[in-house]
């Protein structure tokens, strides 16, 4: 029998160290709505949604209560729209009626984000595919809780520099379309390469062809956790370190198991997979950047850091894996910058650049996360930094992602308030060489010889 | 059987156990385990409950404990026990 040590263990994690489900996420597909009529396409899509994830946020929020375990977002994700659209989208015009659809029948469910308006054009795009992308910043400016992701590249395809190129152009359009928001339509897109088809976690999530009409996804949280388990071992060797890391990672991942299921049968939705993330928020106590100063760094992002990082995400992956019976989505550290009390103060005292910020990207889940940039950087160097992350993503076989906000009419030494979960940025310095000339150049990088595997 | 488990921490004071079984008895609650300690004149206790025969549910269970907690001063919280047996049981 349980006994009660065990008991206030996890209760305190619960109540002092920031642990939470941080999403439950609810996959539905869509590719049974396609119409060639774009009002009968919405109307399919609401229902749809309903009938699956009507229920979703009021079944979230009895599993919180019951088992006393926070949940702190209730997400749908849905099949990339330009693959749905293609069947009767002609206009940008179209794809902005499907996502107002989108954003009142989430609104409707309750839930706090809807993902899945995206492309997939890692090797080329189709028409479809275009008019999606180039109705982004209108959908962003005039929406609400829908998320846009456009993949770029991939290992087995290499990287569509077209896409690139026109992603550049599409961020510092959505900058300008919601520049009296402080640019805040770009934190709910996100650019991609290799994107996993069960991702979880916002702005990049999106039920992928690979998937069942409908399952269920949860993210977990804790860095919080990690941060005052490492404190008790303070000062001792890496592998009391380790073994630290990855006692407290199964820990968290139980509870991320036992949602899932729990929210999978009274749903009856199958259970899809547990992302292994550390996923901060701005909270105190809730840093993955206040974990790498416990192992011993002064700040997040002095020299070690990428080593830290490393151990870190290798580590909760090591612990996550026993813990449940499928693991998938992005899975390591988060590494984002405004959502990031540590990050932030790292980045405000020097301690952090973009280019130490893109070395780390290398050894953890993701990418150049919610990183404020000068508005008047221009379009070419955006997509210079994001041709930099998916090289990254695609040799390394691993998922890269750019989210990147050029907050309009501000400049280094100021700061962005975006609120809530997305917390406050201070504006980065970009590199001030250009690359016009390198984005300029059509088509695309081609993939690299270890994908060539068969 | 389904078992929840309730945790009081607070000042200690006079009756917390006898408000708390009162409260469980009144519902048909049955108990199976009672752990408890004080530490530096803070109690603690831990109850495994079976409440497969509540008269209630659970949400009305543990809103009616968070406010009898909140009239003798302590905090009062019910969770199901799978969640302790995921998180430290392989």
């Amino acid at each position: 029998m349980i006994n009660m040590n065990e008991v206030f263990e996890t209760i305190d994690m619960v109540e002092k160290e920031n642990l939470d489900v941080r999403t439950i996420t609810m996959g539905i597909s869509l590719l049974d709505c396609a119409d060639s009529d774009v009002d009968a396409l919405c109307g399919k899509i609401r229902s749809k949604i309903l009938k699956y994830a009507g229920k979703l946020a009021a079944t979230a929020d009895d599993i919180a209560r019951e088992f006393g375990v926070p949940i702190v977002n209730k997400r749908i994700s849905i099949t990339p729209i330009s693959i749905v659209g293609a069947s009767c989208c002609s206009s940008t015009a179209d794809y902005l009626k499907i996502a107002r659809t989108l954003d009142r029948t989430a609104a409707e469910t309750g839930i706090n984000f809807l993902g899945g308006f995206s492309a997939i054009v890692s090797k080329g795009m189709t028409a479809s595919d275009r008019l999606l992308i180039e109705s982004i910043p209108d959908v962003l400016a005039e929406t609400g809780i829908i998320c846009c992701s456009v993949n770029v590249g991939s290992t087995k395809t290499g990287i569509n520099m077209d896409a690139v190129r026109l992603m550049g152009k599409t961020i510092k359009q959505t900058a300008l379309r919601t520049a009296d928001r402080d640019s805040f339509g770009c934190a709910k897109l996100v650019v991609l390469c290799n994107a996993p088809d069960d991702n979880p976690f916002m702005a990049g999530a999106f039920h992928g062809v690979t998937e069942a009409d409908a399952i269920i996804n949860v993210g977990v949280s804790g860095p919080g956790v990690v941060k005052y388990a490492l404190e008790k071992v303070h000062g001792e060797s890496f592998e009391v370190l380790c073994e630290t890391v990855k006692k407290t990672a199964f820990k968290i991942t139980r509870v991320g198991q036992m949602v899932a299921q729990e929210a999978s049968r009274r749903l009856g939705v199958p259970f899809g997979i547990i992302d292994l993330s550390l996923a901060p928020t701005p909270a105190i106590g809730d840093s993955v950047a206040d974990i790498l100063q416990e192992m011993g760094l002064e700040k997040a992002g002095a020299p070690g850091t990428t080593a830290a990082l490393a151990l870190l995400n290798d580590q909760v992956k090591k612990g996550g894996v026993m813990a449940s019976s499928y693991v998938g989505g992005l899975s390591g550290a988060f590494i984002p910058v405004s959502e990031d009390q540590g990050m932030i103060e790292a980045v405000e005292c020097g301690a952090l650049s973009i280019e130490k910020l893109e070395a780390m990207t290398c050894v953890c889940s993701v990418g150049l996360d919610m990183i404020a940039i000068p508005g008047d950087t221009p379009d070419s160097t955006i997509s210079g930094i994001i041709a930099d992350e998916a090289a990254i993503g695609m040799i390394n076989q691993k998922t890269t992602a750019v989210r990147i906000i050029p907050v309009i009419g501000k400049n280094v030494g100021e700061s962005v308030e975006f609120g809530g979960l997305l917390g406050h940025a201070p504006i980065m310095p970009v590199n001030r060489f250009g690359c016009e000339e390198f984005i300029s150049r059509t088509g695309r990088i081609p993939a690299p010889i270890h994908s060539f595997k068969n | 059987m389904h078992k929840s488990v309730i945790t009081v921490v607070g000042k200690d004071t006079v009756g917390i156990i006898a408000k708390v079984c009162t409260y469980l008895a009144d519902r048909k609650i049955n108990i199976l385990d009672i752990s408890q300690t004080i530490v530096q004149g803070f109690f603690n206790m831990m109850m495994i409950v079976d409440t497969s025969g509540m008269d209630t549910d659970f949400t009305s269970l543990s809103e009616g404990l968070d406010r009898l907690g909140k009239e003798i001063g302590v905090q009062i919280k019910c969770q199901k026990e799978e969640i302790f047996d995921m998180m430290h049981r392989i």
